[in-house]
């Protein structure tokens, strides 16, 4: 038996690594190492996200006052600070947007986002708000490494700025925005941040209680081998 | 007061007399190992889905429009919701872990083999069900790849000559995958299949219980009545059903001596599941697929369009073969052979341990191959995928062919007559 299990594992692990050797490259992400217990991460991710984001991509499956609850704020500074027409505080986060003329007018309707981060991944979130460069042969006068030919603009412009790519593929640093690289890194990690949270309202509350479940669990499997062994002192 | 209770219902219906007959005297070998357990922990999982199932039905909308939205309430607004989804969908992937690891138990110790082919055959009835309950279920959440997942396995149905496009259409209940799809496949998956599923497992337990356990040895603890000296037969109190009939040795009651052994096991396994549950639910993208986290957009395919893990196996046999109609064929083949094991096997001894060593290089190849398949049914599609997924496809029905060869006349070791400690 342990000799069938061995060559099992040898031979998974060789025929493993040849797919991996087989598999074609992919984009390179940059961590993000995003924190979602920093409540003020998330709390200057959901401002941004209102003032930036917000008009064009819904979060149309989380509430106003569940992101409330969460991140730490009163409502009535909620409602004062993070709502800006007129919705109630159970209301889900969404838009006026048409979505017909959204179409019409980038390409594509703009994609809810509310569970972005689990269909691309924070990283890909962190890497692609960092990834838009010059390129006049698009509507917008931008494009990305990331997202190839993506009908957004960079709405972010005004404080990052805008690099651009020569014809070897060379990056030169954004220019000419409102904020340092670090800050812009920093805005952009703490929106990263809070597309996490809103992915997954409830990841904090699931891996504390599975600390629990699994602390319990080890106690039980401890109990019920003992149990165990007593019965089994009969037939031994 | 309890006596008089238990008396009076026992007159009426005979709830001592099963519990014996099934559990607490029901004679089981004495020498189940670790790969025993996966009997008992597939039963715990399938109460599992049965009841999150039911929990998660009471907040889920069987409808095209509203079916994704439903599941993020349910993950947002129902209380612990995203408990019950998770321990469902968990649950799904726990689920063929434990049945495929019952299966590999049963091929080494030739549980299949007779008197045991019925049981087998149920057993094998269950995992055919098991499988259009899961792919039922992966629609419904209204994903994108539960769109496209279903789209594909659908439209093998559309290889089979003259009929396949009206059988397409039948299944669908539309010409594309739609919402009369979705509430047909919820109709199926929350009440038709959980219903056979039960009452197979059922009639599993009912198989087993008749022609009793087989063990890690394959040696038959029921002997001919009269045969053995009551000082070598078992101790302990045998339900007189398996009694009358033969002298029992080398086996104990199934309560409590493996119902303890078998919460130990739960307990292990449930280490196993509630770790993955909640700190990895999507199983690394494996038990939920990232494209699902996008509603179903019949114009948007995924990049990679695969079934979920345990679909693996089976569906690398489609790709393998350049024509749809006969990888739809190698595909249902793969499970067909698979019912027709016991009659591939022409051996008399059982366990792996006693048979040839032929045996058991036929055994391991045959469990590489079939990893090799499901990790490629998991993968794109490349030429060098899909060789190397020929060679493992022919290593999978070579198992059948080259044990029906080599049992008839197989040099075996002597099992011996009793198991011993």
């Amino acid at each position: 038996m342990k000799n069938l299990i061995k060559v099992l594992t040898f031979g998974i692990m060789a025929f493993l690594s040849t797919l991996a050797l087989a598999a074609g490259p992919s984009i390179s992400l940059d961590k993000a190492n995003n924190d979602l217990t920093d409540k003020e991460s998330l709390k200057n991710g959901f401002k941004t996200y209102i003032n930036y984001c917000l008009g064009c991509h819904q979060l149309q499956y989380q509430r106003y006052n569940r992101t409330f609850t969460d991140l730490g704020i009163e409502e009535a500074d909620g409602i004062e600070n993070y709502m800006y027409t007129g919705e109630k505080p159970g209301d889900h986060i969404t838009n006026t947007m048409p979505e017909k003329q959204a179409a019409a007018w980038f390409g594509t309707a703009p994609p809810d986002l509310t569970l972005e981060a689990r269909l691309r991944s924070p990283d890909w979130i962190y890497t692609y708000m960092r990834s838009f460069y010059m390129d006049s042969k698009r509507p917008f006068g931008v494009n990305n490494t990331v997202f190839k030919d993506v009908g957004m603009p960079h709405v972010l412009q005004d404080l990052q700025g805008v690099s651009s790519i020569d014809e070897h593929g060379n990056v030169t640093p954004a220019m000419g925005g409102s904020l340092t690289t670090e800050e812009y890194d920093i805005l952009i990690r703490d929106l990263t941040n809070f597309l996490e949270y809103v992915g997954e309202p409830s990841k904090l509350e699931r891996e504390s209680m599975g600390v629990k479940v699994l602390i319990f669990l080890f106690v039980f499997f401890i109990l019920a081998y003992f149990l165990k062994r007593e019965y089994w002192k009969d037939i031994h | 007061m309890l006596t008089n209770f238990m008396a009076w219902i026992d007159e009426r219906l005979p709830v001592t007399e099963a519990w014996n007959k099934h559990v607490a005297q029901y004679p089981a070998p004495k020498n189940f190992n670790f790969w025993y357990l996966f009997g008992s922990l597939a039963m715990l999982v399938l109460v599992n889905q049965i009841i999150t199932g039911i929990w998660l039905t009471m907040s889920y909308e069987p409808s095209g429009d509203g079916a994704f939205a439903s599941i993020e309430y349910i993950m947002r607004d129902v209380d612990y919701g995203w408990l019950l989804r998770y321990m469902h969908s968990t649950g799904a992937s726990a689920f063929f872990v434990v049945v495929y690891l019952h299966m590999v138990r049963g091929l080494m110790y030739g549980s299949y083999q007779k008197p045991r082919e019925l049981l087998w055959i149920f057993g094998m009835l269950i995992f055919l069900v098991l499988m259009a309950e899961a792919f039922m279920g992966y629609l419904l959440p209204w994903g994108n790849m539960s769109y496209w997942g279903a789209q594909v396995i659908i439209s093998l149905f559309g290889t089979i000559p003259i009929i396949g496009d009206d059988l397409t259409l039948w299944i669908r209940g539309d010409y594309v995958i739609s919402g009369a799809t979705l509430n047909r496949f919820f109709a199926l998956h929350v009440i038709a299949l959980p219903l056979v599923l039960v009452i197979l497992v059922f009639l599993h337990i009912l198989a087993l219980h008749e022609v009793g356990s087989n063990n890690p040895e394959g040696t038959e603890i029921k002997k001919k009545k009269g045969t053995v000296p009551v000082e070598e037969q078992s101790k302990f109190t045998f339900h007189k059903q398996y009694t009358e009939k033969y002298d029992i040795v080398d086996a104990i009651p199934f309560h409590p001596y493996y119902s303890v052994k078998d919460i130990l096991g739960v307990a292990g396994f449930l280490i196993i599941f509630c770790w993955v549950m909640f700190f990895a639910p999507d199983g690394g993208g494996y038990f939920i697929e990232a494209p699902n986290f996008e509603p179903a957009n019949s114009l948007k395919t995924p990049e990679h369009i695969v079934p979920v893990w345990y679909f693996g196996p089976f569906f690398t046999f489609v790709r393998i073969v350049p024509d749809p109609l006969f990888g739809t064929m190698a595909m249902f083949g793969a499970i067909i052979v698979l019912f027709l094991l016991p009659w591939f096997d022409r051996g008399v001894v059982k366990s792996v341990r006693y048979r040839s060593k032929w045996h058991l290089i036929n055994l391991i190849q045959f469990s590489i191959c079939f990893i090799v398949l499901g990790v490629l049914g998991t993968m794109p599609a490349t030429p060098l995928a899909n060789n190397i997924g020929t060679i493992a496809a022919f290593g999978y029905f070579g198992f059948f062919v080259a044990l029906w060869v080599y049992s008839k006349n197989e040099k075996c070791k002597p099992v011996p007559e009793r198991i011993s400690n």
